[in-house]
């Protein structure tokens, strides 16, 4: 397939799954954000700003700017609505790859950013909206696409993005004193009820992020999305499912993966942020080499015109 | 007829219009009888809410067109226009005979020329037309065919007569609404669909397709066919990706290819694969930086090149615009006799060459009671209304055309037909032009059933072009009752298909058993319903 629309697929799975994780991030930090003093709010937007990548705009950073930056804000990919129009518009771009549900998914989508009301209360209803849009194009793009290179990018897109996202979350962890609790934490990712079942109600801190970390059965644990990641490689190239890793995104997914399963998890607790950093930047040099092996032959024309 | 008919009958009488729906004493047409009877049954709050349901399934699905970088929704009514089977059979054999006319010129204009030779057109009006590329003279395109695909506009005049108003044999466009139309009318008046047999246009995509996998170079087994887009911007995009999308090939911009060795690949995600045939949907000019515009990146360097070599399909062939120019449409006529040896199934609306002086004299004494139009223009840009202009308008176009006269042609300002269209909660005639479309596969011209008819939602407006706030309306040509319409093929029985499932035990069987397992797994200990 092309490479710019290969590109396209990619940033469509990356920019929907965060969407996603903002919103169930936001979400459940909200819900704690209001019911601390005003002093400790800001301290602690502040830092939950850092922790998905972006830096206060203005010294006045309180609740009110942490929803514009994390939710409404479109010019900025770091917030939700931003990642859904940039998923637009690369949907619009791959227009007649993707399927036209995905298409119009996120088309409805895109149109029904204005419909919400920018407060605390409508910042809830909006989290919660945007978690059943990005699971409804998610819906339509895994059973209205053939699963072809097109869904491979898309897929490992979302994966790549899925891991990073929970890996943020974990950080927001240690983000402040009163720390999110792993209930709380758990609720993020969705994960609670099936946690609960998998562990009974008997948990402890350890077991909790034993779950998200490396479950392996759990779709947002980070071990499961990075073989996912894993899996998109192998099929987009399966020359390199007999020996080596010459593609540079499967050894860095590799990498990160067993590091994340061969460690004790005492040790993984106990240094959490340093670990998950490692994850981060780990799914950020593996989009780079995705990019350099499939897209980089999309470069902009170099044609120099004969009359200057 | 409903309440939303009631003023109709006045307005109607008002204009000296042909109305497409109603005759002389304000009866439906016979064609018209099934979608008079289907408005009948509704009032204005249904029609109201059809027709934001359809606007708002247009802006969903994203059939729009971009205007000044925002893309709008393509207004569409919700009254059809519908052509009888009689009158679209001599519409059909007159679009291909023109096509064929226009194919047979473009070939003879970029090699012997026999036509000014024999006299037939002046070879300063062919070498002066903007759009006729010396760079393309001399070799025969790839497959053989240079116009694909056309739009041939015709309206009806105030006698009810089609007339050609003019060709466009570049990269006319307009088609997917035709696509877009008919779905969102199956949805919003599905009362007429029941009573008639609405020619089909589902067909184009495959069609068209086919046609341009027939006109690949010699010796290319398996075609790879791609449309090329300029891009995202361009207000036609919506239709780059329908067609795309519908024929199931790549959607590639200019930076997508390259060319090596009279080669053109495109870049893929496996390395650099071959193209065969380019369906482009970008002007000419813009094409090839190495033989037009050298700062234009919308293109890509040496794909002329290539075809001159007859390595690669461009459709249409470069060079088409010169077949419509404005100016050469006036000739059309003489064309087909000269080409075909035939006398024009339809004619062209009359128009006078300002070139000539007689004609220019004519015109400038009148210029209040015309349309004058640039030859080379397109979407109604720089055409002036004489009896709409002011008096500086007019002593700036005479201006014009005295400083230019090949750049102008001028028509007697033309009623064109009106059928009833939704405006401020009731029906009012409003203009209509249409489009049809037809496909060329070298050996068969095929006129797609329909076309796209543009209506001027302004009252009294002639001016249909979307980029001029024109609106759409599905177009249906339907079969008379007396001719034997194409009859389905015949359903097979349910219950033979369903037959080949073993069925064991029926469903109302099975509802006890499971109703059982469910409450025996509530029951037990792994249970969570408790």
């Amino acid at each position: 397939m092309l490479s710019r629309i290969a590109e396209s697929l990619f940033w469509i799975g990356r920019y929907v799954e965060r969407a996603d994780g903002t919103a169930r991030i936001l979400d459940v930090h909200l819900e704690r954000l209001n019911q601390m003093p005003r002093p400790v709010q800001r301290d602690v937007s502040r830092q939950l700003l850092g922790v998905m990548g972006s830096r206060p705009t203005s010294d006045d950073f309180g609740l009110p700017e942490l929803l514009d930056a994390l939710a409404f804000n479109r010019s900025s990919a770091t917030s939700i609505a931003g990642a859904l129009g940039a998923a637009r518009e690369n949907a619009r771009r791959a227009r007649e790859t993707v399927s036209g549900s995905v298409w119009e998914g996120l088309n409805t989508t895109w149109y029904g950013l204005t419909q919400h009301r920018k407060d605390v209360v409508g910042t809830y209803r909006f989290c919660h909206w945007v978690i059943e849009r990005t699971a409804m194009v998610r819906g339509l793009s895994d059973t209205t696409m053939s699963h072809d290179e097109s869904w491979q990018f898309l897929v490992l897109g979302r994966s790549l993005e899925r891991a990073d996202m929970t890996a943020r979350m974990l950080s927001t962890r240690d983000v402040h004193e009163s720390g999110l609790s792993w209930v709380n934490m758990l609720r993020c990712a969705g994960a609670y009820e099936s946690f609960l079942r998998t562990r009974r109600a008997s948990f402890g801190e350890q077991h909790a992020a034993e779950f998200l970390l490396l479950d392996r059965l759990f779709p947002r644990s980070i071990v499961y999305a990075l073989s996912d990641a894993e899996k998109c490689l192998s099929n987009l190239n399966p020359a390199y499912q007999r020996v080596g890793f010459i593609n540079d995104a499967s050894r860095i997914v590799g990498q990160a993966r067993t590091f994340l399963e061969f460690h004790q998890t005492d040790d993984l607790m106990s240094e959490l942020p340093e670990h998950m950093e490692r994850v981060q930047k780990a799914c950020a040099r593996a989009s780079d080499a995705v990019s350099r092996t499939y897209f980089s032959q999309a470069a902009e024309l170099s044609w120099v015109g004969e009359v200057s | 007829m409903s309440e939303l008919f009631q003023d109709y009958a006045n307005a109607a009488r008002r204009s000296p219009a042909y109305d497409e729906m109603f005759d002389g004493d304000n009866r439906p047409r016979a064609e018209y009888n099934p979608v008079a009877a289907a408005l009948d049954e509704l009032n204005l709050a249904d029609v109201t809410a059809r027709a934001d349901s359809m606007a708002r399934t247009f802006l969903d699905r994203g059939v729009t067109f971009d205007f000044a970088g925002e893309e709008r929704p393509f207004p569409l009514d919700i009254v059809p226009r519908v052509i009888a089977g009689e009158d679209w059979q001599v519409l059909e054999r007159g679009v291909a005979q023109r096509v064929r006319a226009l194919e047979a010129f473009l070939n003879d204009v970029y090699d012997k020329m026999t036509v000014v030779g024999d006299g037939v057109i002046p070879r300063r009006l062919v070498t002066s037309s903007a759009h006729f590329h010396r760079e393309v003279a001399g070799f025969v395109p790839a497959g053989g065919v240079r116009v694909h695909v056309s739009g041939i506009d015709v309206v009806r005049d105030d006698e009810g007569t089609f007339r050609v108003l003019e060709d466009n044999v570049r990269v006319p466009s307009g088609v997917s609404y035709v696509l877009e139309n008919r779905r969102a009318m199956a949805k919003g008046l599905p009362e007429a669909f029941g009573q008639q047999h609405i020619r089909p246009v589902e067909e184009y995509p495959r069609r068209l397709l086919a046609a341009l996998r027939r006109t690949a170079p010699p010796g290319v087994e398996d075609p790879t066919v791609v449309v090329l887009t300029p891009g995202v911007f361009n207000s036609a995009y919506f239709e780059h990706t329908l067609l795309a999308g519908l024929m199931g090939v790549e959607l590639v911009e200019g930076r997508d290819l390259i060319c090596r060795g009279n080669r053109v690949y495109m870049r893929t995600t496996a390395g650099e694969q071959r193209v065969d045939v380019i369906y482009k949907r970008i002007d000419d000019e813009f094409l090839d930086p190495l033989q037009f515009r050298s700062d234009s990146v919308l293109g890509c360097p040496g794909i002329v090149n290539a075809a001159r070599a007859g390595m690669v399909t461009i459709a249409n062939a470069v060079g088409n615009g010169v077949a419509d120019d404005k100016l050469v449409y006036t000739y059309v006529p003489d064309l087909i006799r000269y080409y075909l040896n035939e006398e024009p199934v339809i004619a062209n609306v009359d128009t006078y060459r300002l070139e000539e002086p007689a004609a220019r004299e004519e015109v400038l004494d009148r210029l209040d009671e015309l349309v004058v139009k640039p030859v080379d223009g397109s979407g109604g840009k720089g055409l002036v209304i004489g009896p709409d202009a002011s008096a500086e308008e007019l002593d700036a176009l005479r201006g014009r055309i005295l400083a230019d006269p090949r750049g102008w042609i001028a028509q007697p300002v033309l009623q064109l037909s009106t059928v009833p269209t939704m405006s401020g909660g009731q029906f009012s005639p409003r203009h209509v032009d249409l489009r049809p479309f037809a496909v060329n596969d070298g050996d068969n011209v095929w006129v797609l059933p329909g076309g796209l008819t543009r209506v001027a939602m302004k009252e009294g407006s002639l001016i249909v072009n979307s980029s001029q706030g024109g609106g759409s309306k599905d177009t249906w040509v339907v079969d008379g009752q007396s001719e034997s319409a194409p009859i389905a093929p015949p359903v097979q029985p349910l219950a033979e298909r369903v037959s080949v499932w073993p069925v064991e035990t029926s469903w109302q069987d099975r509802q006890p058993e499971q109703q059982q397992q469910q409450q025996a797994a509530a029951g037990g200990e792994d249970g969570n319903n408790a």
